[in-house]
C-alpha cells in the first residue's frame, strides 16, 4: 500500500481520506456499514455514489473477498434529496 | 477457525447497552468477556436513534439516571479515549396545552430539587435559544442547557474500543439461538457458530430481548415498536441548536454538529413489524412539522429516512435486573426511546449488580416482577 496515496480524499462529501479508511479497516471495521458509522462515508448528499466503489475495493483488498461478493451497505430512501416544503405538500407532483 | 467454548460472561447484543456493560465489567476486573452480535456492531436501535440526552424527567429515578448520564457523557471522551460527538445545546421542551405546561413545571421543580437547573423560558428567550423558531401556538417552554445529544455510532464504538483494550472479545455475525439453563441457573448459549458455556449471560438484545428471554424460560412483556426518523442535508449551523421536543406536538428535532438536521416522531398506533420499513406518511407528516416549526428549513433537502425499534414495556421504563428463576441471567432492555442516553449509566449499574455490589443508583424497582405486581413506574415525561 503506497503511503503517499494516504492523503487522497475518497469520500468528498464527508472529506474522508484513503488513510483513514485503511486505518479503520485495519481495526476490524470491515463492512461498508461499519465504516459508514465510524467515518460517515456514504452519508453525504451523494449517498455514497462518489465513494462506495473505492471503499468496497479497499475492503476487498483487506478481506480477500471479491468486490462483487461484498455487501454494498444499506440504501436508504429518498434516493434523490427532496426539499422539506415539497414533501410537506404531499410530494413531487 | 478458533472457537472459544467458555467465557466468564457472555453479553448478547452489541448496541450501546451491551458495549457499555462489557466495558464496565472489564473495568471492574472481569477477565473473560465475550460480546455476541448477530449482525455488525451498532446495527440495531442504537445506530438508528435520535441520540438525545436529557435530565428533564418527571420521576426521581429518571432524573437521577438522566443527570448521571449527562455527567457521564461530559467526561466520556476522557474515560474512553475517543470522541463521542457530544453536543450540549440543551433540550427546549415545548408545551402546547396548559396541562402539559403545568406538568413540565412540576417536573422542573423535582429536577431543580435534584440539582438539575431546568428553567422556564419565555417565547422570546426560546427564539434566542433557537433562532427562527415559530411556535406562537405554544403555551410554555422549559430549557435545560446541559441536555443535548451525542453520536450514537461513535459512543458505541468508543465503548467497544475501550472494552477491547481491556481484553473483551467481540464476535460479529454470531447469532444466539438458545440460552442454556441447568437447575435454575444459566449455563451458556448456543449460537449459529457453536456453543459457549458461561455462568453469566446478559440479555442486551434490544428489540429482540423478549425472544432471548424466552430462550432462557423467562417471560417479559416487552414488545418492539417501529419508529421512523429522517435526516436532512447539512446546512449552516444555528438552524436548530437545541433539541426541540414536544410530547403533544409529537416531535423531536435537532441539528448535528456537521449541520444535518434530524427529526422524528411517534408513530400512529403501534407498528410491530421487524421489517424496519419506511413510510411516505411519516415523511410527509414530519416535513410538515419541520416547515411549521422552523420555516426557514423549507428549502432544505431530506437525504435519508429510516426506522428502528423501540423496545417497550407496559410502563415504558426499562427492565434492568437478574432473572428470578434463572440465576446468572441478567436483562438490560425495554428502554423505549431513552436507551441510548441511559446506556453509560445502566451499563455501570448492571455491572455492579452482576458483581454482587450495591448499584450506586438503586435499580430494585426496574425488576420485571413489577408488571405482575401491577406496580408500574409512572413517568410523565416519556415518549
Ligand atoms: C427512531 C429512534 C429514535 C430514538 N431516539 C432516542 C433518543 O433520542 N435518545 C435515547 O436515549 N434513545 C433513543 N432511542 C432508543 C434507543 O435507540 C434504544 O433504547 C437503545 O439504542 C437500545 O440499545 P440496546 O443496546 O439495548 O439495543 P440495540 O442497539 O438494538 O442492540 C441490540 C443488539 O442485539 C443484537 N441481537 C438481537 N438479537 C440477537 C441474537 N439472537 N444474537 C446476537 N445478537 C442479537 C441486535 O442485532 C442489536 O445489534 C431511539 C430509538 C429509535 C428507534
Ligand atoms: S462521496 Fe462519500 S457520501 Fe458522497
Amino acid at each position: 500500500m503506497a503511503g503517499k496515496n494516504e492523503d487522497i480524499i475518497i469520500c468528498r462529501c464527508e472529506e474522508v481520506t484513503l488513510g483513514e479508511i485503511r486505518e479503520w479497516i485495519e481495526k476490524g471495521y470491515e463492512t461498508f456499514d461499519e465504516l459508514k458509522r465510524v467515518l460517515r462515508v456514504g452519508m453525504g448528499p451523494c449517498q455514497g455514489r462518489g465513494c462506495r466503489e473505492m471503499i468496497l475495493r479497499e475492503i476487498s483488498a483487506k478481506t480477500k473477498v471479491p468486490v462483487a461478493d461484498i455487501h454494498p451497505g444499506t440504501f436508504r430512501p429518498p434516493a434523490k434529496p427532496v426539499k422539506l416544503a415539497v414533501l410537506a405538500e404531499g410530494g413531487d407532483k | 477457525m478458533f472457537w472459544r467454548r467458555t467465557a466468564d460472561v457472555v453479553v448478547i447484543g452489541a448496541g450501546v447497552q451491551g458495549c457499555s456493560i462489557a466495558y464496565n465489567l472489564a473495568k471492574m476486573g472481569v477477565k473473560d468477556i465475550v460480546v455476541l452480535e448477530k449482525g455488525t456492531i451498532c446495527s440495531g436501535s442504537t445506530g438508528r436513534c435520535g441520540a438525545g440526552i436529557r435530565a428533564q424527567w418527571g420521576t426521581e429515578m429518571n432524573c437521577r439516571f438522566g443527570l448521571a448520564a449527562v455527567e457521564k457523557f461530559e467526561q466520556l471522551h476522557d474515560e474512553l479515549g475517543m470522541d463521542c460527538g457530544l453536543n450540549q445545546s440543551g433540550y427546549l421542551m415545548v408545551a402546547y396545552k396548559d396541562s402539559e405546561f403545568e406538568q413540565l413545571q412540576k417536573s422542573m421543580k423535582l429536577q431543580n430539587s435534584l440539582g438539575i437547573n431546568t428553567r422556564v423560558v419565555t417565547y422570546d428567550e426560546a427564539k434566542e435559544i433557537c433562532p427562527g423558531l415559530a411556535a406562537e401556538d405554544a403555551v410554555g417552554f422549559t430549557f435545560h442547557e446541559r441536555d443535548g445529544h451525542a453520536d450514537p455510532f461513535l459512543t458505541t464504538f468508543a465503548y467497544m474500543e475501550a472494552a477491547k483494550r481491556l481484553g473483551v472479545e467481540f464476535l460479529r455475525f454470531t447469532e444466539v439461538t438458545d440460552v442454556k439453563t441447568v437447575a435454575g441457573r444459566v449455563a451458556g448459549v448456543a449460537t449459529n457458530r457453536g456453543d459457549i458455556d458461561a455462568p453469566v449471560v446478559v440479555n442486551a438484545a434490544g428489540g429482540y430481548s423478549q425472544f432471548i428471554a424466552k430462550m432462557a424460560g423467562v417471560e417479559i412483556p416487552n414488545l418492539s415498536e417501529r419508529h421512523e426518523i429522517l435526516i436532512t442535508e447539512p446546512v449552516e449551523p444555528g438552524v436548530c441548536p437545541p433539541m426541540l421536543m414536544s410530547f403533544s406536538g409529537n416531535y423531536y428535532i435537532q441539528q448535528r454538529p456537521h449541520g444535518s438536521i434530524i427529526g422524528g416522531c411517534s408513530p400512529e398506533g403501534h407498528p410491530q413489524d421487524y421489517d424496519l420499513g419506511n413510510s411516505w406518511d411519516f415523511l410527509e407528516m414530519m416535513s410538515r412539522t419541520f416547515v411549521r416549526l422552523l420555516p426557514r428549513t423549507k428549502g432544505v433537502r431530506v437525504v435519508r429516512q429510516w426506522s428502528g425499534l423501540y423496545n417497550m414495556t407496559p410502563d415504558r421504563q426499562p427492565v434492568l435486573c437478574e432473572a428470578d428463576n434463572v440465576k446468572g441471567f441478567f436483562l438490560s432492555c425495554g428502554y423505549s426511546g431513552h436507551g441510548f442516553m441511559f446506556g453509560p449509566i445502566s451499563g455501570e449499574l448492571l455491572a455492579q449488580l452482576i458483581l454482587g455490589q450495591e448499584p450506586w443508583i438503586p435499580i430494585g424497582m426496574l425488576h420485571y416482577s413489577r408488571f405482575e405486581r401491577g406496580e408500574l413506574l409512572i413517568e410523565p415525561a416519556v415518549v
